[in-house]
């Protein structure tokens, strides 16, 4: 029987989404090293072909389209990240409770996540950021209020079925307090499906965020690949670079992550592949 | 070899690479001859059931194929026939009954359509002559009111009817051999009398030849003409069902022949101890089944229907009774899992009758439980030490002290002391049920209720885990109630039993007198139940 290792690492289309999330991870990481000036610093004339004295070319006001797309990649990530951690806690919280306590407590709790799930997200992410103005700190909180219910129902299923299975009964006979027999007993064996949808909201969360800078929701003082995306595309006939470098990279990224979610998933239950 | 119906020769099925082992079937060769019930018996990992359903193409390709041998059947080798050939023979000339009849009916279609389907793709009866046909099989597998069971689904069937009708769907086509993987197994010991009398009585009146796959001796006792054992996907041994059960020439069907647990009780009635652990008086627990959406009238359904009994110190209660009957609620009223409804529970005295789980903290120490599944019971994400330290840990034991001592557990229920660093998916179901049984010692409990714990078990594994049970008890001076639905397993541990039905009480006694002299209906039919008890009593 291989390990989970074994299997996840060598699939190759894991291999190529970890490829490119480990690139665009560094740039994010060094990227005040890699891209020291200011990405919104005017450097050069504008519309400067790539491959010239810029890698990758300026932008309509002759910014630094290589510092744009370092700084773009660390908003993106860093965002997407805190947006889907809180987004998994909160839902596996809800989840959690809703499944293990079931009755009338799962009822309210369900009802709520079914409220939330029937809003269309994008634009309830859109109305959230611009009541509470746009920032990081609101764009984060839109993303995590938009992707939480998926999360409470997977969690939620989850739990219903462990919770029948006899070793939850042991730890109610050892004396285990229902919070102890919740985190400790119940929570661990839900962690597969939860890996694997976590991985996935990521790219979700990407996606949302480039939008929300695309229609200048974003952000106000952090460079974004979705606000690269916004500000080019008046200039698509002259200047294709301008939306087509961080077109690509918001691409890459979100479709090396739903690889490697994909890969996880087949690693994680090794008999849904074999059937 | 005119006589033979199916012959199978050195037939060998590959398992997939990261399979402990490469043959699931390795180089076996068995033939079924004309009107006879050939048994395969084996515990699980034999390879009994994939050679079964290898006859039928039933394999779940390409992970676990053929490789080669053949098998005959009427002239053709079933494993080189083209696909429409293997349909014919399929239902028409070999049929199969399977474990679960559940599970091999289709839960959205009438039971008379079912079978009428399988008439209609293999015959050119018309509608009325099909149904004709239908309600005389229903006849011949003793369905009662066949009109009535035509136009029933599946859910609305015992479990007994619908493994007759599975019969009846395998007998539509008069096929030559019928297959039958464990058709009695998920069934209750009185319903499977009444399914293997019945097996036989059809076989001999239709001369139908059967392959019948089982781990029980006692069905083989009862069913079989001729016997292979079979072991590590080898065939081990074959013979008549006399010369194998009571002259076996290999070690591992002695061994298996001497693990089924025998009819004669082990203890010998003792002095009854005047202070009793567990005393129970006439607990009741009523499930409120759940009214319609609109709050229609909700059905009760009595699960304890008021329950009296003591287990006296240091002794061994036995709680028989079949699928239904309320055993396993009222053990799970005993160790608070359940709330009752009325009655008293006295542990040691207390009545914890009512308490919730918080005000039940205190007295966990004094009764702990051993499951029935083994793998349902461990925690698959916890270390085998983590399991057993559990419950000295929420009573303040130190890590360190709780952890030493789960090594001397793991030692005590013969288990390597070095297993508490491992997890649970690397042992054994017999393994599996020790670590349980070392939980829940790890308490120093002065009662242990014990709810099937060997019932998902291999017998010659059954067998070492029920004198597990007995020695610990003996040696630590514990008081068990053992829930069981298999007499032969209460013989072997108990000194008393109480037999339960329908949520009541119907007999209670020592062991001894149960079996020598039943006094309820109920008793005497579960005891003429047990499969196999002539060759019992006569070895």
């Amino acid at each position: 029987m291989k390990t989970f290792w074994q299997r996840f690492l060598t699939n190759p289309r894991v291999v190529c989404g970890l490829i490119w999330l480990g690139l665009v991870t560094i740039l994010a990481i060094f990227a005040p090293l890699l891209a020291p000036s200011d990405p919104f610093a005017i450097v050069a004339e504008p519309f400067k072909a790539p491959f010239s004295e810029y890698v990758f070319g300026t932008d309509s006001l002759g910014r630094d389209m290589w510092a744009g797309l370092v700084h773009g990649a660390r908003t993106s990530l860093l965002i997407a990240l805190i947006a889907t951690v809180s987004a998994v806690a909160f839902g596996t919280m809800i989840g959690g409770i809703a499944g293990y306590y079931g009755g009338f407590i799962d009822d309210i709790l369900m009802r709520m996540t079914e409220f939330f799930q029937t809003i269309p997200s994008f634009i309830f992410a859109i109305v959230l950021v611009a009541i509470l103005t746009p920032s990081a700190t609101s764009i984060i909180v839109a993303i995590a209020i938009v992707s939480w219910p998926p999360v409470a129902r997977i969690v939620r299923g989850e739990v219903l079925s462990v919770k029948g299975r006899e070793f939850v009964q042991a730890a109610i006979v050892a004396g285990q307090s229902d919070s102890g027999i919740l985190l400790k007993q119940v929570l661990p064996n839900t962690l597969s499906p939860l890996i694997v949808t976590g991985s996935l909201l990521v790219a979700t969360a990407i996606l949302v965020e480039s939008s929300l800078s695309f229609l200048g929701l974003g952000a106000p003082n952090l460079m974004s690949w979705g606000f690269m995306v916004g500000s080019g595309r008046s200039f698509l006939r002259d200047a294709w670079w301008l939306v087509a470098i961080p077109g690509v990279a918001i691409l890459l990224t979100v479709l090396s992550i739903n690889l490697v979610g994909e890969g996880l998933n087949d690693a994680l239950n090794p008999r849904l592949r074999d059937l | 070899m005119s006589d033979m119906v199916l012959s199978i020769q050195n037939l060998k099925v590959d398992l997939p690479s990261w399979s402990d082992r490469a043959h699931a079937v390795d180089d076996v060769s068995i033939s079924v001859r004309e009107k006879e019930i050939l048994c395969i018996v084996g515990e699980s990992g034999s390879g009994k059931s994939v050679m079964a359903k290898s006859i039928l193409r039933l394999l779940p390709e390409p992970h676990v194929q053929v490789s080669g041998g053949s098998i005959m059947f009427e002239g053709n080798d079933l494993l080189d026939v083209a696909d429409e050939h293997m349909r014919v023979v399929r239902g028409g000339r070999i049929s199969m009954i399977f474990q679960e009849p559940m599970a091999a009916l289709n839960p959205l279609m009438r039971i008379g359509r079912q079978i009428d389907e399988v008439i209609e793709v293999h015959t050119s009866l018309t509608a009325s002559e099909r149904r004709e046909k239908v309600i005389a099989l229903f006849d011949d597998v003793r369905l009662p009111e066949p009109e009535r069971i035509l136009t029933s689904y599946p859910h609305e069937l015992s479990g007994g009817q619908r493994q007759r009708v599975m019969i009846a769907m395998a007998l539509a086509l008069e096929p030559a051999l019928i297959i039958a993987d464990e058709p009695t197994t998920a069934l209750d010991v009185t319903t499977q009398a009444q399914i293997l009398h019945l097996m036989k009585d059809i076989q001999r009146r239709h001369g139908t030849s059967i392959l019948f796959i089982t781990h029980d001796f006692g069905v083989v006792a009862e069913i079989a003409d001729r016997v292979a054992v079979m072991r590590y996907g080898k065939l081990v041994e074959t013979g008549t069902v006399k010369e194998v059960l009571s002259n076996p020439t290999q070690d591992y069907t002695k061994a298996l022949v001497a693990a089924v647990p025998s009819m004669t009780p082990r203890h010998r009635p003792s002095e009854r101890p005047e202070n009793s652990i567990l005393v129970i008086n006439n607990l009741v627990k009523t499930y409120a089944a759940r009214g319609g959406v609109f709050g229609g009238k909700s059905k009760a359904v009595h699960a304890v229907a008021g329950v009296s009994l003591k287990v006296p110190n240091g002794h061994s209660l036995a709680l028989v009774g079949e699928s239904g009957s309320g055993k396993s609620t009222l053990a799970r009223c005993i160790v608070g899992l359940e709330q009752s409804n009325s009655g008293e529970i006295f542990l040691d005295d207390i009545n914890i009758a009512g308490l919730s789980r918080a005000e039940l903290r205190p007295y966990r120490d004094t009764v702990q439980m051993v499951f029935q599944d083994p793998f349902s019971s461990l925690n698959p994400r916890q270390k085998v030490g983590d399991i057993i330290s559990l419950g000295p840990m929420l009573k303040g034991t130190k890590k360190d002290k709780a952890w030493e001592d789960a090594r001397d557990l793991l030692g005590l229920v013969g288990l390597d002391p070095k297993a508490v660093d491992r997890y649970p998916h690397e042992f054994s179901g017999g393994q599996r049920q020790r670590i349980g049984i070392a939980r829940a010692i790890a308490m120093k409990p002065k009662l242990i209720i014990a709810d099937e714990p060997v019932s998902a078990l291999d017998v010659s594994v059954q067998k070492q885990v029920l004198e597990l049970l007995d020695d610990l008890r003996k040696s630590l001076n514990l008081s068990m109630l053992f829930i069981t639905h298999d007499l032969r397993v209460a013989a072997h541990v108990c000194e008393e039993i109480v037999v339960m039905r329908n949520g009541v009480l119907v007999e209670q006694g020592a062991t001894a007198n149960i079996f020598s002299n039943p006094q309820h209906e109920y008793t005497k039919a579960l005891l003429a139940a047990v499969p196999g008890e002539d060759w019992q009593q006569r070895s």
